[in-house]
């Protein structure tokens, strides 16, 4: 567990222990202990117009000791609860990984584990964080760092102090943690931050030093981006109101990951209130942009059964109604094909960073 | 019935048809090509052939169509004559049966399984039987006495014994030996005895009076060709389905290879003596109904038909007669022709009671659980006796049993709580088909299985209802005996042998009631059964996570927590949910039995539940079990309040264990340690 200082917080500890109280009590009452755990799937998530981001409804699940189905689920609750309350009275931070590992053993005189597998223990850690209405930051648990960031932006961590335009062309590694408490952001003076999918794209344009010329701040998560990149783009774009554009590959993923930045996930509605960014902007790789730009279709990829699954489920979210969007989805199903972001080096290496962003900049070509 | 060259390789002791001087001039009148006989010469050749000789030829008949086959047969024709006398007589039942090698010649003894002759001796403790009738049963076929009755019984010919001593002496050319005593005060004799098979007649060879130890009893010996070996329709599997139908007899059985099996006794009552009764109506064929208006003693025709037949009162005789046309006082002598025709279609189109059914001395489902419970392993038994029914005019009952299940002993598995696997456990062994075990009267049926009316109807239960897994067309799957017993004062066989049952309408329908309902309780047992596991399972995953949830609690809470208590409490939740007392009841955690399944045994790991014994005669636990259902919750109450009951009471009474150095088929009980017994008996 890493000895990063943070701050007590006592009111999500009490929470913790609040699950102890709530099964003693049933104990003593001769009542199934049960908890209600926020339903997190589609179904129990409405999209805010108005706010533009997703919000969890209030559809819950009640998951009981005395029940086959759950019992095990329950211990584990109770079991990730224990190592949780654990953390805050350590005031330590810890991974997802690192839960699973403390949390897992035998269990006295059987041959069953706790845990078999971390997908057993991750879900589990969401599920108090809905349950709980606490943040994952809040519960010390870190998500891997993944992220990097260039640019010319000042950020202050543990005392450090962190100046992305000097940082080479690896630039700083976002923390998964990067609230305020954590991540101070000193100064920054970006017009606009340029979140890419791709870390091969990322490379590509913090080489060029594409940030320097546009005079942007670079974002990539490296596929989904974490909570810490997402966190980032939002303050950034809360406290220095910059604008946030997504660059991903042209599949349905790559618009899922922009749906995601933009008003949140399903999974983890609750928190589009802290994560969420409705004004961000798809800047590409759009359907379009293939004959826009004069991609040879060789380099096109098929659209697998999944492919075209994932982007007819698309087209019924309600946050893809708008009629660009509908348009822009149904276009790559009809040709069939969908594009990566590194497929631009066809025409030439420099290509994204020469022609492709400036082309679109210039042109105001993206998506709302 | 033809008699096949292949049967007529008579030995030389008797001098068969073939061998007359006729059997060479017939040679020559056999090729194609001679000359047509004349009815002279076939003249000369027609003859009389004695019963004797028509058996000689056609030994497959009586069951001695193979070695084996033949070894078996003697054996269960003087076993059933043993069993026969001893209940006529009143008297329960101890038979010893031995089986010796015999040396041929100078050779060395072979080993059981080599060995091709044999030496059969059947000790009885029977009525004995009269000096003079001693040749004649043991030496002429057809005498008996029980072919001219209608009387329940296992022999019905006369053939049985005669048939088996006249096998012996064409195989091996020695005598049948017999000692026989009717009383402690009366002297035993000894007899030798063949048969002339031309006059079917006894030639006497040895005739005197011996000690012997047995106070009153049968001992014959009977020196034949056979082969022995063990399994499918063996001596001892007849044994040991004898045993089971026959809970009220002692077995011993000294087996060719030198080992000594005992059968003990399950159940110390004989069966009710089943009464003789007369001809029903129904069941008389037209040939013999004016073969009886010949023979009948009574002067007037309604005379003759009251008191020749059951159920045919005066009145009724009378109306009968108005009813042909024929006067009620003529002579029954002058029936004849159309008229006896017309009468006799009257008598048939009349409606007529059913014959009584005292005749008949069924096994009894407690008997029939004593036997099943006593040779076969199992978790679950259970007997149905079938009110009787009728077919052509005789009566008949069905009884059916069933005993399921693998030794308890090897199913603790699901008791142990460290291994929540227990899931797939019932799953083993399903491949196993289930045993058909068929009786008549009593009398173990071991070959023509797939001919039979009993195995047909088993084939056609559908026991897949039952929570049993059946292919089509097959036997039902699992560890399963089944147990079908005809009891009829004439049990309509297939054919002379004996072997396998005719499939009348309403046997088969009366096979398949009683089926149903052993179907029915295992159904029900099963289900409970699966039921408590389950909710035993259940407990015991949450028993596994409590100690887990308490420890997190009490770590949440800082480790200030009564953590044991905590546990108690959620420990007590997860009982009530699962069942609670009931499943402890139905896992047999406690004192009490499952209800609700009449006849029925149920043995689980910790012995077989409930009170009663099964040694014990029927008459003082008849009267416990009768008593009415306790409602569910008094019971629970009792259950906690009486925990104790076990060794107090009734409790006591612990089913006889079987004595060592008996067979290993049989039951081991656990030496006393508590085995109990429990029927519930309560009506649906
Ligand atoms: N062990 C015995 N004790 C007393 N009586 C016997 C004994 N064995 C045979 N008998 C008498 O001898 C008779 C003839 O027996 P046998 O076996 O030949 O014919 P069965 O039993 O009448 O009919 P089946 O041919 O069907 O066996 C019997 O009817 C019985 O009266
Ligand atoms: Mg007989």
């Amino acid at each position: 567990m890493a000895k990063t200082k943070i701050i007590k917080n006592r009111a999500v500890e009490k929470k913790l222990v609040g699950l102890a109280d709530m099964v003693i009590a049933s104990a003593q009452r001769e009542k199934d202990p049960t908890m209600e755990i926020p339903l997190r799937a589609l179904s129990n998530v409405t999209f805010n117009p108005r706010k533009g981001l997703l919000e969890m409804g209030g559809k819950k699940q009640a998951r009981s000791f005395f029940n086959v189905g759950m019992a095990k689920k329950f211990m584990q609750t109770m079991l990730v609860a224990d190592a949780l309350s654990e953390l805050q009275r350590a005031e330590l931070t810890t991974s997802l990984r690192e839960i699973y590992y403390r949390t897992k053993h035998t269990i006295q005189d059987s041959h069953e584990n706790t845990f078999d597998t971390q997908d057993e223990s991750d879900p589990i850690i969401e599920d108090l964080e809905v349950s709980l209405v606490a943040l994952r930051e809040e519960l010390h648990v870190r998500a891997e760092n993944g992220g990097s960031v260039v640019g010319p932006l000042v950020l202050g961590d543990d005392g450090d102090r962190v100046d992305c335009a000097k940082l080479g062309k690896g630039g700083y590694s976002v923390p998964s943690i990067v609230e305020p408490e954590y991540v101070e952001i000193r100064r920054c003076t970006a017009d606009f931050v340029l979140l890419v999918e791709k870390g091969t794209q990322w490379n590509r344009l913090s080489e060029d030093k594409f940030w320097r010329r546009y005079n942007c701040v670079l974002l990539t998560g490296n596929g989904q981006p974490p909570r810490g990149v997402r966190r980032l783009a939002r303050r950034l774009h809360e406290e220095y109101k910059l604008p946030v554009y997504v660059l991903v590959d042209n599949d349905p993923w790559g618009y899922y990951i922009y749906s995601v930045v933009k008003q949140g996930s399903i999974n983890l509605a609750f928190e589009s209130q802290r994560m969420a960014i409705p004004k961000a902007k798809f800047i590409g790789l759009s359907s379009a942009d293939p004959e826009r730009y004069e991609l040879p279709r060789n380099v096109g990829i098929k659209l697998n059964e999944k492919d075209i699954a994932r982007a007819k489920e698309l087209l019924n979210y309600q946050w893809f109604q708008k009629p660009a969007w509908q348009v822009e989805i149904k276009r790559m199903l009809a040709s069939g094909l969908k594009y990566e972001l590194d497929a631009l080096a066809n025409k030439d290496f420099q290509y994204l960073t020469k022609k492709y962003l400036p082309r679109k900049l210039k042109e105001k070509d993206w998506l709302d | 019935m033809a008699t096949h060259k292949s049967t007529a390789s008579a030995p030389k002791s008797v001098s068969p048809p073939k061998a007359s001087p006729q059997a060479g001039t017939s040679k020559k009148s056999d090729s194609r090509a001679g000359s047509p006989v004349t009815a002279v010469e076939m003249g000369a050749r027609q003859r009389e052939i004695s019963v004797s000789e028509f058996f000689t030829k056609n030994r497959h008949l009586l069951g001695f169509d193979n070695p084996r086959k033949a070894l078996l047969t003697c054996v269960k024709e003087a076993v059933d004559n043993a069993l026969d006398a001893c209940e006529e007589a009143g008297i329960l039942p101890e038979v010893t049966v031995q089986l010796e090698v015999v040396a041929i010649g100078s050779a060395a003894k072979p080993s059981a399984s080599q060995a091709t002759r044999f030496r059969v001796t059947v000790m009885d403790n029977g009525p004995g039987i009269v000096r003079q009738q001693i040749p004649k049963i043991f030496a002429k076929l057809l005498y008996g006495s029980k072919f001219h009755r209608l009387r329940m019984s296992r022999g019905q010919q006369g053939i049985g014994i005669s048939a088996a001593g006249m096998y012996g002496q064409l195989t091996t050319g020695k005598p049948v030996k017999i000692i026989s005593r009717i009383g402690p005060k009366a002297s035993a004799h000894y007899f030798e005895v063949q048969i002339d098979t031309k006059k079917n007649e006894p030639l006497v060879h040895e005739n005197k009076q011996i000690e012997w130890d047995q106070p009153r009893g049968t001992q014959v010996v009977i020196e034949v060709e056979g082969r022995y070996q063990k399994g499918r329709a063996s001596v001892d599997e007849y044994l040991e389905q004898t045993s089971i139908a026959n809970a009220h007899v002692r077995l011993i059985y000294r087996s060719p290879d030198g080992e000594t099996k005992e059968y003990p006794r399950a159940y110390h009552e004989l069966p009710p003596s089943p009464k003789e009764i007369k001809p029903h109506p129904y069941g008389i064929e037209f040939g013999m109904f004016l073969k009886m208006l010949h023979e009948a003693k009574s002067q007037t025709l309604s005379g003759f038909l009251a008191s020749d037949f059951c159920r045919v009162t005066l009145p009724l005789a009378d109306e009968m007669c108005k009813t042909a046309k024929v006067s009620p006082s003529a002579k029954p002598r002058d029936i004849r022709g159309a008229t006896a025709e017309t009468l006799y279609r009257t008598i048939q189109a009349t409606k007529i009671m059913a014959p009584p059914t005292n005749c008949l001395s069924p096994i009894g489902e407690k008997a029939i659980l004593s036997g099943l419970y006593k040779q076969i392993k199992g978790e679950f038994y259970t007997a149905v006796s079938r009110p009787p029914s009728v077919y052509r005019g005789n009566p008949f009952i069905i009884e059916a049993g069933l005993a399921f299940g693998k030794a308890p002993d090897s199913e603790t598995k699901p008791e142990k709580p460290t291994m929540p696997l227990a899931e797939g456990e019932q799953e083993e062994g399903d491949s196993e088909l289930a045993r058909v075990i068929r009786y008549a009267n009593r009398v173990p049926l071991l070959y023509q299985q797939s001919a039979c009316a009993i195995f047909k109807a088993v084939l056609a239960t559908t026991w897949r209802n039952y929570g049993i897994s059946q292919s089509r067309g097959a036997l039902p799957a699992g560890p399963m005996a089944i147990f079908v017993h005809i009891a009829s004062v004439w049990v309509p066989f297939t054919s002379e042998s004996k072997e396998a049952i005719a499939e009348y309408d309403e046997i088969h329908k009366d096979i398949t009631l009683a089926l149903r309902e052993c179907g029915r309780r295992l159904g029900l047992f099963l289900r409970r059964r699966e039921r408590a596991a389950s909710e035993f399972r259940r407990r015991n995953i949450f028993e596994l996570y409590i100690e887990e949830v308490a420890e997190a609690c009490n770590r949440l809470k800082g480790g200030k927590l009564p953590v044991e208590k905590l546990k108690a409490q959620l420990q007590k939740i997860a009982s009530s949910r699962t069942g609670g007392m009931k499943t402890d009841e139905t896992l047999g955690k406690t004192g009490a039995g499952p209800e609700g399944l009449p006849h029925s045994i149920i043995v689980t790991a910790e012995g077989i539940e409930g009170e009663s014994s099964l040694a014990a005669p029927v008459s003082d636990d008849m009267a416990i079990e009768e008593q009415p259902a306790v409602p569910q919750s008094e019971r629970r109450q009792k259950v906690k309040t009486g925990s104790d009951k076990r060794s107090s009471g009734k409790a006591t009474a612990v089913p006889s264990v079987p004595k060592k150095g008996s067979s290993s088929q049989h039951r081991e009980g656990p030496g006393g340690t508590g085995r109990k017994t429990h029927r519930t008996e309560k009506r649906k």
